[in-house]
């Protein structure tokens, strides 16, 4: 069961950084996106330690959901999923070793990067690591519930902005908690309450999306 | 409840004469209700005359929050005990929940211009209000996304149910995030804080959007099965030829 | 999960030998009725050719038995379990090969035997004869080559049973015959094969005729 739960993270995680896999794109999204925050607000240094932390928030939660189309469809339409639940070990697990591939192959990279945009939004250097680190857990929320919005939307053809509209209630608690973390963490240091709610937060979505996404693809196999 | 009403044809038979007496009430109560809240009952000592809009946007609010409630029961029947009649009501609910949940954001918006000299609010209930609304274009947009009927009825449960888990989340984390809004007072604990003579007016239009959604809800119901019998006539005659 | 294994820990015994039953069944299909009060029993080592008309629901049934589709009426027995519990049990070969277009042949194998269950996938290329090209990523192969790859899964992990999905398409003669020899000694061991079929493959033992 462990073998095959291994077996499909190694396998989506290769898939993701191969030609193609598309792990590349939703990085160069969010740095290109948070690049024009300073067009549009103005490059005034105060203003944009005050927004420049929840917008890198939101352009991050709209990169995730970049990847969510083709997360489940291709394996829908190559027949892939078919061997999945023929599998001994139970789909939420293997949904979840997928998520998990991704979070790897997207949120860390894409955390990385967040450090010198932080800084660049004006965020004290002591500040950047941590709000790297927020987003990193926050974008574990963000994959359980898209885990579920890909699942529900798998065989709808050009499912991406239905995603969209499925997935964004869910991405409501995370990205307040978020949020507020990094906008205290820039104010004032480490805040463990926000923090502690988005790490439950985090914890919740990547325990239920899973599930969640689960029951649907069933459907979709049916 | 379910498991007799699960019968397409005892539901069509009682809904026949139900949906009218539900229409009737539904607008026997708003030409009681409305008069009575927005003329006759005393204006808010505080809010003055404006606060009159809570007896269209308080009803809108608790009915848009009851019809997801209705919405996740009859998903989860459908879910558990394949009644499609169960599907069909859930489908017919949203459009009903999506419009009361307008009503209140666009009420609120009104009512918040006067009282807090802003159109829009971001305090705790308008905006898991908002994204009540949001959850209710998605389940819609899910139905309308997928061809096969079967299928989504499934997954609109399901999505249904994961969006009742995510209201009360939302609600909270808002709360937590801002908390502006003046305090519950219709379900504070301790008993009611509001005065009788404007808590019978807004009972009567709380009743008044029960019955509307009671016939709006029947009228969609029966659309759809008229539709789905009229879908299954045309692939049997298709099969036939 | 079950610690149901398809293969019986035995060298030369075979597979675990399992029966299928079906009784009574009825499919629907996008509101409609494929078909209704089908029954019939594959014992061990039984080769069931599936033919009918498109339409007729072949395919259905085969995703039916997958524990994919679940049955409007009747039941499915695989080993006396309901299928949801026997996927262990069963391979699912359709229409669509499940195949990766950037990872090599290889690797498909080994992602087969680890989630499937099975061991060793050194030889199991060579078998299906792709011993050249198994470092070939999935979208330089031929169509047939893909098909093959497929098959591969099938003694990749042995499983006892073997629900196939027009598994001749886009085999050339050689594929044909490749496909036989796997099914015969499928079925030698104590395995059933069901296969879905428009042209005659191989000797059945038995035929199912839908519609």
């Amino acid at each position: 069961m462990i073998r095959a739960v291994l077996a499909v993270f190694r396998r989506d995680l290769a898939l993701a950084w191969a030609a193609g896999g598309g792990a590349a794109a939703p990085l160069g999204f969010f740095v290109g996106a948070t690049a024009l925050v300073p067009l549009t607000a103005g490059p005034d240094p105060q203003t944009l330690a005050v927004i420049g932390p929840p917008l890198l928030w939101l352009t991050a939660a709209l990169a995730a959901l970049m990847v969510l189309e083709r997360l489940f469809q291709a394996d829908l339409e190559d027949g892939s999923l078919d061997q999945l639940l023929l599998s001994p070990a139970p789909l939420e697990l293997l949904v979840a070793a997928k998520g998990a591939a991704l979070w790897v192959a997207i949120g860390g990279p894409l955390a990385l990067v967040a450090m010198p945009m932080a800084l660049a939004m004006q965020t004290p250097p002591h500040a950047a690591p941590l709000a790297a680190l927020g987003l990193l857990v926050g974008l574990a929320a963000f994959i359980g519930a898209g885990l579920f919005g890909a699942a529900l939307a798998a065989g709808v053809r050009r499912g991406g902005v239905l995603i969209a509209i499925l997935v964004l209630p869910f991405f409501a608690p995370p990205i307040i908690f978020g949020a507020a973390a990094a906008s205290r963490a820039a104010a004032e240091g480490l805040s463990t309450d926000a923090f502690s709610f988005l790490c439950a937060t985090a914890l919740f979505f990547a325990a239920l999306g899973p599930i969640g996404a689960a029951a649907a693809l069933r459907q979709h196999l049916s | 409840m379910f498991a007799y009403f699960a019968n397409p044809d005892r539901f069509m038979r009682i809904s026949a004469w139900a949906l009218p007496i539900a229409t009737v009430l539904a607008i026997g109560l708003l030409v009681i209700g409305l008069p009575w809240g927005l003329l006759i009952a005393p204006a808010d000592f505080r809010q003055g005359e404006s606060a009159r809009i809570m007896f269209v946007h308080v009803p809108a609010a608790w009915w848009a929050l009851g019809i997801y409630t209705f919405m996740a029961l009859a998903s989860f029947a459908g879910l558990v005990w394949r009644h499609a009649l169960a599907d069909v009501a859930a489908r017919a609910a949203a459009p009903v929940g999506a419009a009361y949940a307008a009503l209140c954001l666009i009420t609120g918006s009104f009512w918040g211009a006067p009282t807090w000299g802003t159109w829009w609010e971001w305090d705790a209930r308008l905006t898991s209000m908002l994204v009540l609304f949001l959850t209710y274009v998605g389940y819609m947009a899910l139905w309308a996304a997928i061809e096969d009927e079967t299928r989504a009825a499934r997954l609109a449960a399901i999505l249904c149910l994961a969006g009742f888990i995510n209201i009360p989340i939302v609600k909270f984390s808002v709360d937590w995030w801002n908390s502006l809004h003046q305090p519950a007072s219709i379900l504070r604990a301790g008993g009611s804080a509001m005065d009788p003579s404007m808590m019978q007016p807004l009972l009567v239009m709380a009743m008044a959007y029960l019955a509307a959604f009671a016939a709006l809800l029947m009228a969609g119901m029966r659309a759809d099965v008229y539709r789905r019998r009229a879908a299954a006539n045309a692939v049997r005659r298709a099969r036939a030829a | 999960m079950t610690g149901y294994s398809g293969a019986t820990d035995q060298p030369g015994e075979g597979y675990r030998r399992v029966q299928l039953a079906i009784s009574d069944l009825a499919l629907d299909r996008g509101g409609w009725r494929l078909f209704e009060h089908l029954s019939f029993t594959a014992p061990a080592g039984a080769h069931v050719a599936l033919t009918g008309p498109n339409g007729a629901g072949k395919t259905s049934l085969l995703r039916a038995i997958a524990g994919f589709l679940r049955p409007a009426a009747g039941t499915i027995a695989v080993d006396g379990r309901a299928p949801e519990d026997a996927a262990p049990l069963l391979h699912f070969l359709g229409h669509r090969d499940g195949l990766k277009a950037t990872l090599d042949a290889r690797a498909h194998v080994r992602f087969w035997a680890d989630v499937l269950g099975g061991g060793a996938v050194e030889d199991v290329l060579a078998r299906v004869g792709l011993g050249r090209v198994t470092d070939l990523p999935a979208r330089t192969l031929s169509a047939g080559q893909s098909r093959r790859l497929a098959l591969a899964r099938l003694i990749a992990a042995p499983r006892p049973l073997w629900l196939l999905d027009e598994p001749a398409a886009a085999l050339d003669t050689a594929g044909k015959a490749l496909l036989n020899t796997l099914i015969d000694a499928h079925c030698a061991g104590g395995g059933i094969v069901v296969a879905a079929v428009h042209e005659p493959l191989g000797a059945p033992t038995q035929t199912v005729q839908l519609g």
